[in-house]
């Protein structure tokens, strides 16, 4: 069966083909394994330039690292897997090749200029695909490509192309191989340059300036004037996504000191243990998402929505017995406190250490939360918006709770006058309690917000400890909407200052300038009355 | 299961070796492993005193040294660079161990340097660091920067064809050095000063944004542009989930890691990663038959078959084995005797190579070049001909290019081969 079917390939080829087409893909395919990159790049043009039908399938699998060689037999097959096995497929005759054993096979390995090749080759032979999301890779493949060679395809392609977003592709694409050879006179060059000038990404300017610096009298002051319209779109747009930086830095800041707004800010106890609630957090999401990859992976994007308040509960859990096992006695001691609570989180850490391994965990992103978008010349990431609009979500829900509800009041009359608020009968003990399970399950959702971006290793904690401390005596102890101003404003300050100074001397800068603003408002933006401020 | 009945009669056995001999202190040679379990460090140390505790029993199923059993002493210097100090004073004087392995940061090394001096024992530094330095009693099984950064600058410029590059690193004194003779190489090769940019970040820095968004602009002359990264520890999983994020794919501007291995990338969905690389001396995916040995014991060991090896694990395998053979050759574990008999000690590395103790105290190793898979392994894309010998000091930067080290014929760690004398500058 096989062998008749691969004689009928060679027959069809041999019918088709034209006789400049030195191999057969039956050839060029068993050819793939030899030699070093430099080879397998021109077997890979030449697979490309039979047009085949298997072609895309076989370029596919070696750029997905798929396409491996059986150690038995040195055959190339393609690899999938299904369930738990590795099956190998013949990618010439279709041929199953039954189940691979661990080290039976090796892989057949691509490096990133191979990769640039194979995607270009595969973008020649998807140009005229059904699917138009297809096509728009294959157009955006030539675009990166460059490639003189392609200048006649292209055209014809974009001649017959309906779809406007595939069009636009297609016509930066050509733009960018008119421009890289001589195929084209000088009007259409001139044409796509402004193309490309329009396009006004950082990817057309790396096209066009080395054209502004060369020495073709029309084209390079053409080409001068576009990179330098488009530095001044990009300078505004730079402020645009320097303000964005901000925000995301300032909602992540939000994030980390909401929670000790309440237990340090509100109830004035010096929690050094913060960090590591926050940490909890982010193990409730590890463990939620192990849970979800074992029992039920098509879960997998609702681990965020169903670790949320999981962790809530844990963190706040942990918050409500540190509170009453420790912390209650030591009111009216910050000294004590501070020392208490370093242990706690020395402690805490260790302990998940212990359980967890010292090692990184690994929580991945929902779908929802990968990947970015544009708005014009500005890159936005998903997660980072996601968080941002989390963070205000927190944010407004813990006002809400602080200023409408029965436990926000009882909060507020405890913090501002214990005795009174025992007099009236509230239970004050249950409400310490409660209020500092609050704050830690606060902590707690920070930590699965933080899972998204950061490590989640027992030292997440401490990496923002400090700042939550700096944004809370920043925005006034005891202020909610003054942890809100502190976060945002520290973190639009932080991202403008980077640029020019360097991570560093921007994060230097900006405690120099907190040390010298509680010199001159020692209660911070937003002065409020509360146990802090009395004791 | 009988591996696993196996194993446990093994360890059975070594525990009971253990407790007979802890008895009879004598028959016994102490090995002090220096690793922090605890604290910042703790992610990337704990493996490797899992990993000498492996080497230590096997070497015991074999008979142990001279006729005598090794015992594990481990201590915990918790991420503290002063505790380094104190307990490597409490190793050698008070346990009384022979010879130490340990330290990770260059900072923990400078810190224990004295101690090793004063008290005349063995350091065995298994980390990738930036050189500058030759000690009597410390043996480098580590990357110099001719073993890692130079080579993998070189595949990049000779290979991918980088013009223009951005050295990140953390700002400590690794980082900043190998960025002073990286920034000395490539203006040596003709690179402009324009096209090299050189940022630091702090330590655990978390919000990449501005800065990968900077290096996206950077690589927008129309050059190609590559990342040559010192990012230390923590700091990586957020700067490749920003990479990643934000679309920069190693197909358009590769990063070329010096500390990323194996062990970082397991707590990384590495899908987004692919192409982007790291230059080490060893690889997990290494395919030679030592290495299968060695990734097969480590998995029995540890009992945890989605466990990975890495660099500093095959640079602890390397230097133990020199210990072993050089305290046979000598007869005796006597610190001054195992110094003079270390250089020249030939052993076999994890690939396919025989690794040799030169007389600066460094060792020679192979050089590859690895790009990240979505499998979270490295497959290797580049490697020098045969070994490269590690150099001390670096012939790049005009203070240390006329030092040499030979602690055989000299005696010296830092002779100036211009004055003739011993003592550097």
């Amino acid at each position: 069966m096989p062998l008749i079917l691969r004689s009928l390939c060679a027959a069809v080829m041999l019918c088709a083909a034209t006789l400049a087409q030195a191999q057969s893909f039956d050839d060029l395919v068993p050819a793939l394994p030899e030699g070093g990159f430099g080879e397998r790049a021109q077997v890979v043009a030449q697979i490309a330039a039979t047009g085949d039908d298997r072609a895309e399938a076989v370029l596919a699998a070696l750029l997905e690292g798929d396409l491996h060689t059986l150690k038995s037999d040195g055959t190339v097959v393609i690899v999938t897997e299904v369930g738990r096995d590795d099956v190998a497929t013949d990618p010439v005759t279709g041929a199953d090749r039954g189940i691979v054993e661990r080290r039976g096979s090796s892989k057949i390995r691509v490096n990133n200029s191979l990769r640039r090749v194979l995607r270009t080759a595969i973008g020649t032979l998807t140009l005229t695909h059904p699917d138009p999301n297809r096509r728009l890779e294959a157009a955006d493949a030539a675009f990166k490509s460059a490639d003189p060679d392609q200048f006649e395809i292209l055209k014809t392609v974009l001649d017959g192309e309906q779809d406007r977003a595939v069009r636009t592709a297609l016509s930066e694409a050509l733009a960018v191989s008119a421009l890289a050879g001589d195929a084209a006179d000088e009007s259409f060059k001139l044409a796509g340059i402004a193309i490309l000038q329009s396009r006004g990404d950082q990817e057309a300017m790396a096209i066009l300036r080395p054209i502004a610096e060369g020495d073709d009298p029309v084209l390079a002051p053409a080409a001068a004037d576009a990179v330098t319209a488009m530095e001044q779109s990009q300078r505004l747009w730079g402020l645009a996504q320097n303000v964005w930086f901000g925000l995301s830095l300032g909602s992540v800041l939000l994030l980390a000191a909401i929670g000790l707004a309440i237990t340090f800010g509100v109830m004035g106890v010096i929690n050094m243990a913060h960090g590591e609630l926050v940490m909890l957090g982010a193990y409730t999401t590890f463990a939620v998402q192990e849970a979800i990859r074992g029992s039920m992976p098509w879960l997998f994007d609702w681990s965020l929505l169903i670790a949320a308040p999981l962790a809530f509960l844990v963190a706040g859990g942990v918050g409500v017995a540190i509170e009453r096992g420790c912390v209650r006695y030591l009111y009216g001691r910050p000294l004590e406190t501070l020392l208490a609570t370093w242990g706690i989180s020395l402690i805490l850490q260790q302990t998940v250490r212990s359980i967890f391994g010292p090692n990184n965990r690994e929580v991945g992103n929902p779908s929802w939360m990968s990947g970015a978008f544009e708005i014009g010349q500005m890159t936005i990431t998903y997660n980072r918006l996601w968080i941002l609009i989390f963070s205000l979500a927190v944010f407004f829900v813990l006002l809400f709770v602080l200023k409408r509800t029965a436990i926000g009041l009882q909060m507020r009359a405890v913090t501002q006058n214990r005795p009174m608020a025992a007099d009236m009968g509230i239970r004050t003990g249950w409400v310490d309690a409660m209020t500092f399970g609050l704050g830690a399950g606060i902590a707690g959702l920070a930590g699965v917000a933080l899972s998204q971006i950061d490590n989640v290793s027992p030292n997440l904690g401490q990496s923002y400890i400090v700042d939550s401390f700096m944004i809370v005596v920043f925005g006034g102890a005891g202020s909610i909407w003054g942890t809100l101003a502190a976060a945002f404003s520290l973190g639009i300050a932080n991202k403008f200052m980077e640029p020019w100074t360097g991570a560093v001397l921007a994060k230097i800068l900006v405690l120099i300038f907190i040390i010298l603003f509680i010199q001159k408002r020692p209660r911070g933006l937003f002065a409020v009355r509360g146990r802090a401020v009395d004791s | 299961m009988t591996t696993l009945g196996k194993a446990l009669r093994g360890a059975g056995l070594a525990t009971l070796f253990m407790s007979t001999t802890a008895l009879a202190q004598d028959d016994t040679i102490k090995v002090g492993i220096l690793h922090s379990l605890s604290g910042t460090m703790a992610i990337s140390e704990t493996t490797l005193k899992d990993a000498m505790l492996m080497l230590i029993e096997e070497q015991n199923k074999k008979g142990g040294v001279n006729g005598k059993m090794l015992e594990p002493v481990v201590v915990d210097p918790a991420s503290d660079w002063p505790l380094f100090a104190e307990k490597a004073r409490e190793l050698i004087e008070g346990e009384e161990v022979d010879v130490v392995f340990g330290c990770w940061t260059s900072v923990s090394r400078k810190s224990v340097l004295p101690v090793f001096e004063e008290l005349n024992s063995i350091l065995f530094y298994p980390v990738q660091y930036e050189g500058e330095e030759s000690q009597r009693n410390v043996f480098y099984t580590g990357a110099a920067p001719n073993q890692q950064a130079i080579p993998a600058v070189d595949y990049l410029m000779n290979e991918e064809g980088v013009e223009r590059w951005v050295l990140a690193g953390t700002d400590y004194v690794y980082p900043r050095t190998t960025n002073k003779i990286l920034e000395a190489y490539l203006l040596a090769k003709g690179v402009a000063p324009e096209d090299i940019e050189i940022n630091y970040t702090p330590f655990g820095h978390s919000d990449w944004q501005t800065i990968v968004s900077d290096i996206k602009d950077f690589g927008s002359a129309g050059k190609k542009t590559a990342v040559v990264s010192t990012i230390n520890g923590d700091a990586n999983v957020p700067f490749y989930k920003e990479l990643g994020n934000q679309g920069i794919s190693a197909e358009d501007i590769p990063v070329v890691a010096f500390s990323v291995g194996e062990e970082e990338l397991s707590g990384l969905d590495t899908e987004p990663l692919v192409g982007h690389l790291a230059a080490w001396n060893y690889f997990m995916s290494v395919d030679t038959p030592e290495n299968d040995a060695f990734i097969d014991s480590w998995i029995e060991f540890i009992g945890d078959e989605n466990r990975v090896t890495n660099d500093p694990m095959e640079a602890h395998y390397i230097g133990f084995n020199m210990w072993v053979k050089a305290a046979e050759e000598a007869g005796t574990t006597d610190a001054d005797a195992v110094i003079a008999a270390l250089p020249g000690t030939e052993v076999p590395n994890l690939t396919g190579g025989i690794s040799v103790m030169l007389p600066n105290h460094h060792i020679t190793k192979p050089v590859l070049v690895g790009e990240i898979q979505d499998d979270g392994q490295f497959d290797v894309v580049w490697e020098t001909d045969g070994l490269v010998p590690g150099d001390a000091w670096s012939d790049f930067l005009p203070e240390s290019a006329p030092l040499k080290s030979d602690w055989v014929e000299l005696n010296c760690g830092n002779f100036n081969t211009e004055t003739e004398t011993c003592g550097g500058a």
